[in-house]
């Protein structure tokens, strides 16, 4: 058991030796280290200003990733090294390439939002040195700006090349050194940060996490925080004790059996996508959207599918797709049906002890009709009104054989049409039967009615929603996609 | 540039008319530049929160904070009782705003008391620990419902009138009545609302305060505090961000944090979490436009008569002057022969709103838009050609609603290059050709023209104080009224100081706005800081330079009109002296080298109860076409291309001007896409935080997107060297989003029928309008 919390702080190494187990890492950077840089728009993961670059080793690779400092906790950058505004100019006070673009493209007004949008492109650049406007925009989608309408940021972004090389940015050219020490912090010593009888316990293998689990069944599972995190920042609850499973390397492993993708339930929604761009480029593009680029650094497959939301993204999609999940209590694991997993609204089949291993998701076959489709009031960056996600198979006569609706925002639960998989079953894969499936759902649900859309909206969106996939399953004449890369006319850039 | 750089001899770094980066850009992008949350805390500071009402309208029947003071932390508890001076912060001087409700609650997170904390987390878990018990009312949370309920109005209502609207409107060969519902906005600037307390010796104490009105800061401290306003210092060295949003909301955090700083003699800090901040302050007002407008044949509009019903919230704040400025605008380009505007300023059971960029000018100038496209659909016609058919001419149709007679109409120069640089006409076919071919995705294009008055309606508001002081180094130091949101005013004023001098403007040095140094200054706002405080700085140096001619005529013995101020030197007759050496020797001759400079806008007057005057100084133009795409499945859109000219006179800063024009356009579109402020049926505003609050983000700014400044003009009256104010005008070039989504939605029909789009026009409103337009087409087929 170790009980210092260990990580490099530019280019300090930092050991805290006590420290409240829920304190966030945006608090203490402001409050304790006095890194005022950073700055606090909402703390709640959305707009950005908090924006901190963190390096962790990723399969014995230095990995650096923008995400919210305002919703991650303190302990869980054991092991990491953070790198914020305050540590990009270079040693004789000059300005870093990323912020000299900025500042030659008026890319500031106020200037709030800057640091948090300087860390984001930083994080960007140290990924890719010319990305395309699609990538900048993907990488943004987290920040925002009230005052410069972004146009600016832009060309900033797309400039940073013109002011200096990146392989001359001390994180790249002393990647090798920065690992190194990196891999010095890293043991398989489960930490334990406590304060006043309230604790976190951050177990280092998945052993010492299913035991962890068992022992202490009330508490608070964190991954990526990305939910967890509120609860703290805007409920102000007391989320002690907790057990924060980031630092299992093993649950973060996406791997390809061949006939399925097995997803260790930490990995993160870059991750994820990856994986499930592979699956259909509608995966691809509804990854692409959740999520700021911060939040899909942090959050996990596991944290999305156990937080029970109704309006999750990846529980329709998962459902259509058929996927299972692997539930561990100690050494025992039980494997069931993704779908099944959801019984009420924010109620899960997770027994006590119990935490999500993996989840496995089959391959379909190459003849099945994929659809995806998230729609929301503002395009990136947002929750979902519908999210719906179809699997569709036809027999030898051209009839379908299966269906597989699933709906996100449609009932309190992630969940599938049952009514209209029924009667398409048999029929041909065609308007008319569409139109029946459609009438169906009136049955199937009863939508959320809300801030983010009225439940009228919904039901009329998800019926358009098999409208549009017949479509797109059909005619590949039609244009039905007004913006993302499913827009006919979209660049088809390989995202990085 | 740093100090040390050698000085320029040709012509000086930062003057006028250059694209000079922002002061603190450098600061910004080094996460350097000081924030008020940035600042260090003074020793045993305390941290303050709010404790809010969770009824929207309610009796108070008891409060109970006895679990607040014992919870863990908790130094003191506030409430109204313990407000040393008036329990008001109302700006307008109603007594309709108290700090802390008393018995009764009028809108969901008023302020009942507050508690100071050792720990920001501390006070804010024990501000949920009241036990407030309520007699709930009936929540007014709309327009409608206040109408339903005969809510009272917050402030006087206003009508502007001309001509004989009755017969006018009989006499006209067509008429049409309808109505638009206008969305409000919150202001969501980055940095929230903030207050940091010092107390200091007797009664004083100093604010560091988030605001763009210190002065008024300052007054409402000493108002609750019951002490003289010398005893108050406010200062602000820049905001993250306003827009409108902290011209009177930052009085409460102020005000709260002084009262406990004074009563515990404390630094005391307020900074309420976003979600509290969105709950408790006021927005932009929702309208409701009922219309009715006679026109002919030709589409030319013969009167106008409009009511402007507000959104006011539960107290007057702004509300008198933004109705008021809807009126305003409700002509945006267009001459109504007769016209008769009314406003409907209501009381609603809501957060007060507020100002916020064009303070009610873009509600009305919209509804002028509405009623153009209803005329040409009602007539058939180009909506384009309707616009200019009713454009203000320059010589005759030339006076407004308000009997201001325009002088300075660029509008047609305006119109004639944004219809060239968007090749307007052309792209218009192309998209009525690909509307044909295209099943489900629809373009639609728009092209609105936007006229804006400068100068504050309430006509004293329009003077500013400089305070200018040049040490014997030659280094300058800039004080002014005017406050720094990201706008830019502080460089722009610096640029003039360093043209005035012709020094390198990295010898001037910009200052924090404060009371102190500075008083009675009016609110950055109504476009106007450069304006005002450009002037007021500008007869600052010129007092100085006065004087260091007279002293250098006088030292040389030359003629004063052998005197010129070159880049970084003077020319004193035949020899030439750097800045410095001359300020030197002024100095050793016993030459006052500091000035305060004072101005007021000429020209204007407005007499509210006639509604007759001159209540605009000038007029600042622009247009924008912009092209959308929507999908007819789901009304999902995007904002494919916009082309903007813009007119800001001779552009002091073409940098800074193309950032306001360029953010106050995504800002526009913004608040008429997909901001939605939605409210429950119990008054509870449920979109407080950006999970449910959607601003822009980068992917919504147009695909294509052009901005040009227009060219070769200067503005007609001797404002600032010829420029022309540039804060809010842009943000209505939006408008043109808007329009042309609604164009798309009614080629779904064949531009037979108004969609008479809502705004925000959220995917929900865009889906819907296309159902009304298939419904409307299919009716008409069938009949
Ligand atoms: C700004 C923002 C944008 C967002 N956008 C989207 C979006 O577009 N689409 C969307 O679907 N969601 C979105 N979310 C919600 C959230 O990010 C996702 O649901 C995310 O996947 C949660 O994962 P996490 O690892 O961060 O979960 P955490 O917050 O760590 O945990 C969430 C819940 O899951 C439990 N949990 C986590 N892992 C396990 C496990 N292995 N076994 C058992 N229980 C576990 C936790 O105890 C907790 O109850 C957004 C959130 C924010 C703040
Ligand atoms: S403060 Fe807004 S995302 Fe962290
Ligand atoms: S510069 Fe003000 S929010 Fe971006």
């Amino acid at each position: 058991m170790r009980r210092t919390i260990r990580f490099l702080l530019g280019e300090e190494t930092r050991e805290i030796e006590s420290s409240d187990p829920t304190a966030t890492l945006l608090d203490w950077l402001r409050a304790d280290a006095r890194l005022t840089g950073t700055k606090e728009g909402c703390a709640e993961g959305d707009c950005g200003a908090c924006t901190v670059a963190i390096g962790r080793l990723s399969g014995g690779r230095l990995r650096y990733e923008a995400i919210n400092s305002c919703i991650r906790l303190l302990a869980t950058i054991d092991g990491c090294h953070v790198v914020t505004i305050e540590h990009l100019k270079r040693s004789d006070g000059s300005l870093h390439p990323v912020q000299q673009a900025m500042a030659a493209h008026h890319g500031s007004q106020c200037g709030f939002c800057t640091p948090g949008i300087v860390m984001s492109l930083y994080a960007l650049w140290l990924n890719e040195e010319r990305p395309d406007e699609t990538r900048i925009e993907d990488a943004l989608a987290g920040n925002l700006c009230r005052c410069t309408g972004y146009q600016p940021i832009i060309a900033a972004a797309r400039g940073i090349s013109d002011f200096g090389r990146r392989r001359e940015d001390p994180l790249i050219a002393n990647a090798d050194a920065i690992a190194a020490r990196l891999k010095t912090l890293r043991d398989e010593e489960t930490l334990l940060v406590e304060q006043e009888e309230r604790r976190l316990i951050a177990p280092a293998t998945v052993n010492a996490l299913a035991d962890a689990v068992v022992k202490e069944p009330r508490a608070t599972m964190l991954a990526g925080g990305t939910d967890v995190g509120l609860w703290v920042t805007k409920e102000m609850r007391d989320i002690a004790p907790v057990i924060y499973l980031g630092r299992v390397e093993a649950l973060k492993r996406v791997e390809d059996r061949g006939d399925a993708l097995i997803f260790g339930a930490g990995a993160n929604h870059i991750d994820v996508r990856k994986a499930l761009a592979t699956i259909h480029p509608q995966l691809d593009e509804l990854m692409r959207r959740f999520g700021g680029e911060q939040i899909r650094n942090a959050g996990t497959i596991g944290g999305n599918i156990a937080n029970g939301s109704p309006i999750g993204d990846l529980p329709p999609a998962l459902i259509a797709l058929g996927a299972t999940i692997m539930l561990r209590r100690g050494a025992g694991r039980r494997v069931i049906p993704l779908e099944q997993f959801f019984i009420a609204y924010r109620k899960q089949d997770r027994r006590a002890g119990e935490f999500i291993e993996t989840i496995t998701v089959p391959k379909p076959p190459p003849d099945a009709l994929i659809h995806v489709s998230k729609v929301s009031k503002r395009f990136d960056e947002d929750i979902s009104s519908v999210c719906g996600a179809f699997l569709l198979r036809r027999g030898p006569d051209g009839l379908v054989a299966e269906a597989r609706l699933a709906f996100g925002g449609m009932a309190a639960t992630p969940k599938r049409a049952a009514n209209a998989e029924t009667i398409l079953k048999g029929k041909p894969w065609s308007e008319e039967s569409v139109a029946l499936a459609i009438g169906c759902l009136a049955v199937d649900f009863k939508p959320l009615d809300d801030m983010r859309a009225s439940a009228r909206y919904r039901a009329t969106v998800a019926g358009n929603l098999l409208r549009r996939f017949l479509m797109e399953t059909t005619d590949a004449a039609i244009a039905t996609r007004v913006a993302g890369l499913m827009r006919a006319d979209a660049p088809r850039a390989a995202h990085g | 540039m740093a100090d040390g750089t050698p000085s320029n001899r040709d012509a000086i770094r930062g003057g006028v008319h250059r694209p000079q980066a922002h002061d603190s850009a450098h600061k910004h992008v080094a996460g350097e530049a000081l924030y008020i949350d940035d600042l260090p805390e003074p020793a045993g500071l305390v941290h303050l929160y709010l404790g809010l009402a969770d009824r929207a309208h309610a009796r108070i029947v008891s409060v109970d904070l006895a679990k607040v003071r014992a919870a863990r932390g908790v130094v003191a508890v506030f409430t109204a009782a313990d407000v040393p001076g008036v329990n008001d912060i109302s700006s307008t001087g109603l007594h309709d705003e108290p700090i802390f409700a008393t018995d009764r609650i009028d809108y969901h997170g008023q302020p009942i008391f507050a508690v100071a904390a050792r720990t920001r987390a501390q006070a804010r878990r024990a501000a949920k620990l009241g036990v407030i018990q309520y007699d709930e009312l009936a929540p007014i949370t709309d327009i409608a419902a206040a109408r339903a309920a005969k809510a009272p109005l917050v402030t006087e209502p206003l009508t502007l009138a001309r001509g004989d609207i009755e017969s006018a409107m009989k006499g006209a060969p067509r008429r049409l009545k309808g109505s638009m519902t206008i969305g409000g906005q919150d202001h969501f600037y980055l940095e929230g609302q903030i207050a940091l307390a010092v107390p200091g010796e007797d009664r004083d104490v100093t604010i560091y305060s988030s605001t763009q009105h210190p002065s008024e800061v300052q007054h409402m401290v000493s108002h609750a505090l019951g002490v003289p306003s010398h005893a108050v210092t406010i200062e602000c060295r820049r905001m993250g961000g306003g827009f409108g949003g902290k011209e009177t909301q930052a009085n409460l955090f102020a005000a709260a944090a002084a009262i406990a700083a004074k009563k515990l003699n404390r630094a005391v800090k307020l900074r309420p979490d976003r979600d509290d901040d969105m709950i408790i302050t006021g927005k932009r007002h929702d309208f409701v436009v009922d219309y009715e407008i006679g026109f002919d044949d030709d589409g030319r509009i013969h009167a106008v008569d409009a009511v402007y019903a507000a959104r006011c919230g539960f107290s007057a704040d702004l509300s008198g002057p933004v109705t008021d400025r809807a009126l305003f605008h409700a002509d945006n380009c267009y001459f109504y022969p007769a016209v008769r505007l009314r406003s409907e300023p209501l009381k609603t059971t809501t957060c007060s709103n507020t100002a916020f960029r064009g303070f009610g000018g873009p509600q009305g100038m919209i509804g002028a838009e509405r009623f153009i496209e209803e005329i040409a659909f009602a007539t058939a016609k180009d909506p384009v050609d309707i616009r200019k058919l009713n454009f203000y001419g320059v010589a005759e149709r030339n006076v407004t609603p308000y009997h201001q007679t325009i002088e300075d109409n660029i509008i047609a120069k305006v119109m004639e290059e944004i219809e060239r640089r968007s090749d307007f006409r052309a792209r218009q076919a192309a998209i009525r050709a690909f509307n044909r071919d295209s099943k489900i995705l629809k373009r639609g294009i728009a092209l609105t023209p936007v006229k804006f008055g400068i100068s504050f309606t309430a006509t004293w508001f329009n003077q500013a104080g400089a305070l200018v002081h040049i040490y014997t180094d030659g280094s300058v130091h800039l004080n002014h009224g005017g406050t720094e949101m990201g706008q830019g005013l502080y460089v722009k004023v610096a640029q003039v100081v360093a043209d005035a001098f012709q020094i390198d403007i990295d010898k001037v040095k910009i200052t924090a706005t404060t009371t102190g140094k500075v008083p009675n200054t009016s609110a950055t706002a109504a476009s106007s800081g450069t304006d005002l405080n450009g002037m007021a700085a500008l007869a600052a140096c010129d007092a100085i330079k006065a004087r260091l001619v007279d002293f250098a005529a006088e030292r040389w013995s030359v003629p004063k009109d052998q005197i010129a101020f070159l880049p970084n030197r003077l020319r004193v007759g035949n020899q030439e002296i750097s800045f410095p050496e001359i300020v030197k020797a002024a100095y050793m001759a016993r030459v006052s080298l500091s000035a305060t400079g004072f101005y007021k806008t000429p020209k204007i007057h407005w007499d509210r109860k006639k509604g007759i005057g001159r209540p605009f100084y000038y007029f600042a133009y622009g247009a924008a076409a912009c092209e959308v795409l929507i999908d007819t499945l789901t009304g999902e859109y995007k904002v494919e291309r916009a082309d903007i000219v813009h007119d800001v006179g001779h552009s002091l800063n073409p940098a800074i001007d193309r950032g306001q024009i360029e953010g106050g356009f995504i800002q526009g579109m913004g608040w008429l896409t997909t901001e939605e402020l939605w409210w429950d049926d119990k008054g509870r505003l449920r979109t407080h935080a950006p999970s449910t609050y959607k601003i822009p983000v980068a992917s919504d700014r147009p695909t294509i997107f052009n901005v040009a400044i227009l060219e070769g003009v200067k503005n007609s009256e001797p404002a600032i060297h010829r420029s022309k104010a540039v804060g809010e005008p842009p943000f209505m070039l939006a408008n043109s989003v808007f329009f042309a989504l609604s164009d798309a939605i009614a080629s779904l029909a064949d531009h037979r029928f108004c969609p008479r789009l809502d705004s925000p026009a959220t995917p929900e409103r865009v889906l819907f309008a296309v159902e009304r337009m298939r419904a409307l087409a299919a009716g008409q087929e069938a009949a």
